[in-house]
């Protein structure tokens, strides 16, 4: 249980303004010019030291990953790119930073630039986040008009540029290197990796691309030491995590807790547990809509980390906590999601664009137990096919929830074939 | 340089290699259908996935640099298991009309099919449908069958500089599309046809017309421009079914123009296949034995000075030995190649030769364009000179009239006052120049077959003294060319002779009446309407604008029935063969002069074929080097004289309609009709 000093996103919830000055009483902007002034080396270091793990889905160190960007400026531009096209189904995160703690963002920003030499950040947010990207707005504006962001930002000597930039909602933007073509204008298709957008990104130039989340909790982190994050949460899963708990909860809601907590007490605690009791539970999709989701058994001892999850053939993700009780048709459920990545798939690269339709052509008729049971064994081989042959992760996370669907609930599947064949439609229901 | 392991034997393979390159280099052939050597990587079909140790993934071979200590796995059951799953993915929305397809038998994913394929299908949903696009006269397309390899948008876009096609939608509706109905703009569109490794983009002259196993393959020349292309002609019994392109890096690397591609259905139409001799004002079908005999009739009394020769742009090195050899014979002088008028002297072999070479503009870092279009005029060394632009560092500046090469061009000037200012160091574009390394100019047929021609030549090579355009290593003086037999023409001294007159001379005797026979040997693009006055023999294979004025007809063999040496605008001399055999009484052209200057009593005692080649080898050394440029000494050439006012023009007015072949073909006028017409002429609203 987090306590609520180690809390970082202190006004989550909206209770305060976002603006400027409510966020300085909040602590925001504090000290920022004496953060910049300890160099690029100790920032990044400092950084590594806390563990800080990428919050946008695939958990990779922040530290690292500021560390492949040059040492050295050769004159030219050099990107941040803040990652705001939160798509993921199940996950509100990013949204509630926006609405009500801009300035964390901001103010990372400007750090997380100082860190890499940045010279230009840009914010790519989600098309459909009208009011948050106004908010945003208003808040870089505010930011520029105190001197925190611009040429010589916070007085450091340091300059920094961000602009916001909106998308047109695509779940594709928010893969870092189809983002990145977005950005740049052109249809938002991943790119090929090697080479990675640290040697050339935006604009064949160096970029990071990072979660608003692994930007908004960095000047904390800075301001009190890597030492206090990396006491939060187990070894490898330090900190803290913004989840996101919906679905068949009694009180769905987005919070603040410690890394590795219990999946069990997230719930009960935090979002008055599974309506109908926990023995109502059927299973839950605990790192959003891409992971595969693991039943009730599973759940009654998960942590929620990156580690513990993958243990559990999961993975924490986005932390998107969907939670199904015993009132859900999984089948169709999972049905939903194939047509989702189905519709989202940028249609590039082989397994990806055939396969997405395939998958979910197939799960929608297994949901109704029209099929044979020798078709769940070509499911399962069909998401193997995608996965890993991708050139961006979505196949993969398209791949994830099915495989996740026939590895505990088969007998579900099972069942509705054999029901259909012997008794017509009203059975399998 | 990076050293691999793969399959277990150790290779070095040059740095910046690919992990699909190093394999190819070790032998080991990769599957793949988007990759393709000469277009940006995409890596979007994942069919070429290799194992790479410590990956955890497969990983796209295409697309992967190869790295020093990489242990690689082409043939692992990971890769085929893989490979298998693209394969299945690629054909679950592919349609199963092989039978019908024209791709079939040629057709990437057949071939691999047959070897990673499944041999049955599992995919038990709906196939996807796709409309048909419209993209004009050449391409067919059923786009059902597309797999989405993007190769004709990358082509169309790097290669040929027009990016008219593009991937609208996404996921499994994601389209190869124009984004707007109409033909594509490129003359170099029917490229898109080879590229494409399935039948969604197909021929549409040649569409359902045969099977490619059918078809008997001729390796030859093209001679749609003096590029010199190096193309097969596929024939069936004794018709071309098409023509594509063959592999060559120094001269059309593995493209062909639309022109080259698609002309060849006017080989069939108003093909002359019988002599005809004029009676009574009237053209009538004769026999060979008639034919020579009228014409003996005409010219064995004929003084050598009332006749000429006049020769056109589609005739092969061999006849043009045997015009020389006749002409000598009959003591005529009067003796023209230059159709169009161009005022070459041909005294220094360096005056019409494109030096440079095509390969060699790779080379260049900065072009002076001059009264030409390289875009119509050759569209393979404007596609180069792309190229060139493309690996940056590449300046091109242009005296003459504005059009769209497809890279950025700095226009400074439309007529030869530019071009004088640039030679006397007193034009902006100097400075570029000097500070040029190696600077290249490339003179238009157009801008020396002017009346002030050979001033143009003069200024030309004042440029190109002054500028070092010729090193010891490098001559970046160049003339365009636009016809075939042009540069053979002139290596073999095809020239008026001691007191002989060129083109416009004979024009005037002729009307004055001193010239009383004509003879014109594919001669088309000539005011015809100035020889009424004298006895014309038009000896060619098509009834174009000659013709119909002739007296004499001797029906000829065009480029595709002929085995003739062809040498392009390089000086490169290249053999092209016989695919199909001249239609009718039609015979091969210098067969045709053999025959008739023995009927005229002034027999070329040339034979064979080789004989006429090792005259030929006597008159041009040269052109026995087969494939060869030799490189020409530089010397004085141009005559100083008064410039004209007027600005320089392309000889090229319609890309598709340039010689008689592409002029009798329906496609071609179709291409004009469809691709040309609305770019340049207003529909007036009472149009179709």
């Amino acid at each position: 249980m987090l306590h609520d000093r180690d809390r970082i996103f202190t006004n989550l919830y909206g209770e305060q303004p976002w603006s400027l000055e409510a966020a300085r009483k909040r602590g925001d902007w504090d000290g920022t010019k004496e953060l910049i002034a300890r160099g690029r080396e100790a920032l990044v270091q400092e950084i590594k030291d806390s563990g800080l793990r990428g919050r946008g889905g695939a958990g990779f160190p922040t530290g690292l990953k500021w560390s492949f960007m040059p040492k050295q400026s050769d004159g030219g531009p050099v990107y941040l790119v803040v990652n705001a096209d939160e798509s993921e189904p199940g996950t509100c995160k990013d949204r509630e930073i926006i609405r009500n703690e801009p300035h964390k963002l901001i103010e990372g920003c400007v750090l997380a630039s100082a860190a890499m030499g940045c010279t230009h950040c840009y914010i790519y947010i989600r098309g459909e986040f009208v009011r948050e990207a106004q908010i945003l707005e208003a808040a870089i504006a505010e930011a520029y008009e105190a001197g925190l962001v611009g040429r010589d930002a916070c007085k450091s000597g340091y300059d920094i540029e961000i602009r916001l930039h909106r998308g047109a909602g695509a779940y594709i933007c928010g893969e870092e290197t189809g983002l990145l073509e977005s950005l740049e204008g052109k249809k938002g298709q991943p790119r090929l990796k090697p080479p990675f957008p640290a040697a050339v990104g935006l604009y064949g130039r160096p970029t990071t691309v990072n979660n608003v989340e692994t930007i908004a909790v960095v000047p904390t982190i800075l301001r009190r030491g890597a030492a206090w994050f990396a006491g939060l949460g187990r070894q490898n899963n330090t900190g803290t995590k913004i989840f996101c708990i919906s679905g068949h909860v009694n009180q769905p809601c987005t919070v603040e807790e410690e890394m590795g907590i219990p999946l069990k007490t997230l719930i009960e605690k935090h979002a008055g547990g599974v309506r109908g009791g926990w023995d109502n539970l059927l299973a839950i999709i605990p790192g959003g809509s891409s992971v595969p989701l693991i039943p009730k058994s599973v759940c009654e001892a998960v942590r929620m980390d990156f580690d513990s999850l993958r243990e559990a053939q999961s993975g924490l993700g986005t932390a998107g906590v969907i939670v199904m009780d015993k009132s859900t048709d999984i089948v169709r459920a999972i049905a939903r999601l194939s047509k989702f990545y189905m519709h989202e798939s940028c249609g590039q690269c082989t397994p990806c664009r055939e396969g997405t339709g395939w998958l979910w052509r197939m799960v929608t008729r297994l949901a109704e137990g029209d099929a044979d049971i020798a078709e769940i064994d070509l499911l399962w081989d069909v998401t193997k096919q995608i996965e890993g042959h991708t050139i961006c992760a979505l196949g993969d996370a398209a791949a994830w929830p099915v495989q996740g669907l026939i590895r505990h609930f088969r007998d579900e599947l099972e069942r509705r074939i054999v029901a259909r064949k012997s008794g017509g439609d009203r059975a399998a229901a | 340089m990076p050293k691999l392991v793969i399959d277990g034997e150790e290779i070095e393979v040059p740095a910046g290699y690919t992990v699909f390159q190093a394999c190819e280099l070790a032998g080991k052939e990769i599957p793949h259908f988007c990759y393709h050597p000469r277009l940006n990587i995409a890596g979007n079909c994942r069919m070429c996935l290799v194992e790479i140790e410590k990956s955890p993934k497969p990983v796209a071979s295409c697309a992967m640099p190869a790295a020093d200590g990489m242990v690689v796995h082409t043939d692992s059951p990971l890769v085929h298991k893989a490979r298998k799953g693209v394969l299945e993915f690629l054909l679950v929305n592919h349609p199963l009309d092989c039978p019908i397809c024209d791709q079939g038998g040629e057709c990437d994913l057949q071939d691999l099919t047959l070897f990673y394929g499944p041999d049955h299908s599992r995919f038990r949903e709906n196939k996807r449908a796709v409309t048909d696009k419209y993209l004009g006269p050449l391409l067919a397309t059923h786009m059902t069958r597309c797999i989405h390899c993007t190769r004709c948008i990358r082509f169309l876009t790097e290669i040929a500089g027009v990016p008219e096609l593009g991937g609208c939608w996404r996921g499994e509706h994601m389209e190869i599309t124009n984004y707007i109905e109409q033909a594509l703009h490129s003359e170099l569109q029917g490229n898109i046809i080879d590229l494409c490794p399935v039948g969604a983009l197909n021929s549409k002259p040649y569409q359902y017309r045969a099977r490619t196993w059918e078809l008997r393959k001729t390796e030859s020349v093209d001679v749609m421009d003096a590029v010199g292309s190096n193309i097969r002609v596929d024939a069936r019994g004794n018709e071309v079914m098409r023509i594509l392109p063959r592999l060559h890096e120094d001269v059309n690397e593995e493209w062909i123009s639309d022109k080259s591609r698609f002309a060849y259905d006017g080989l069939k139409y108003r093909r002359l296949d019988v002599p005809m001799v004029r009676r009574d004002g009237r053209l009538v079908e004769a026999s060979w034995r008639e034919a020579f005999r009228s014409l003996a009739d005409r010219m064995a009394a004929l003084p050598g000075e009332r006749m000429a020769f006049v020769v056109g742009d589609l005739v092969d090195a061999e006849s043009m030995v045997l015009v020389r050899e006749l002409a000598e014979r009959l003591g005529c002088p009067h003796l023209d190649c230059r159709q169009d008028g161009a005022r070459i002297e041909g005294r220094v072999r360096a005056e019409y030769l494109f030096n440079t070479t095509i390969a060699g503009i790779e080379r260049a870092d900065f072009c002076l364009l001059v009264g030409t279009n390289p875009r119509w005029e050759a569209p393979l060394v404007n596609a180069r000179l792309r190229k060139r632009w493309r690996m940056g560092g590449f300046r091109v500046a242009r005296v003459g009239a504005l059009f769209d090469l497809t890279y950025p061009v700095e226009d400074i000037g439309e007529g030869p006052e530019t071009l004088r200012a640039v030679a006397e160091g007193k034009h902006e574009i100097c400075e570029a120049l000097e500070r040029a390394e190696r600077p290249m100019l490339v003179l238009g047929a157009g801008a020396v077959a002017r009346e002030d021609g050979a001033a143009v030549l003069a200024l030309a090579h004042r440029i190109a003294e002054r500028f070092g355009l010729v090193q010891e290593d490098w001559n970046g003086y160049n003339l365009l060319h636009t016809a075939a037999g042009r540069v053979a023409g002139l290596d073999l001294g095809l020239l008026p002779g001691e007191g002989g007159r060129d083109l416009a001379g004979i024009l005037e005797g002729v009307e004055a009446g001193e010239i009383e026979l004509v003879w014109l040997l594919g001669a088309d693009e000539i005011d015809v309407s100035r020889l009424t006055n004298a006895f014309v023999v038009y000896q060619g294979h098509h009834g174009d604008r000659a013709a119909p004025i002739a007296d004499l007809i001797l029906p000829g063999a065009a480029y595709t029935e002929k085995n003739a040496t062809w040498v392009n605008l390089e000086g490169r001399p290249q053999h092209g063969r016989l695919a199909v055999f001249p239609p009718g009484e039609a015979r091969e052209d210098w067969k045709i002069l053999r025959a008739a200057s023995e009927a005229i009593g002034r027999t070329v005692p040339l034979d064979t074929i080789f004989a006429v080649r090792a005259r030929m080898a006597e008159l041009a050394p040269h052109l026995a080097r087969i494939d060869t440029v030799t490189p020409a000494e530089w010397g004085k050439f141009g005559k100083r004289g008064r410039l004209a006012k007027a600005p320089f023009a392309s000889p090229v007015e319609d890309f598709y309609l340039t010689n008689p072949i592409a002029r009798a073909s329906e496609v071609m006028r179709q291409c004009s009709r469809e691709i040309l017409r609305p770019l340049t002429e207003k529909a007036t609203g009472t149009h179709g």
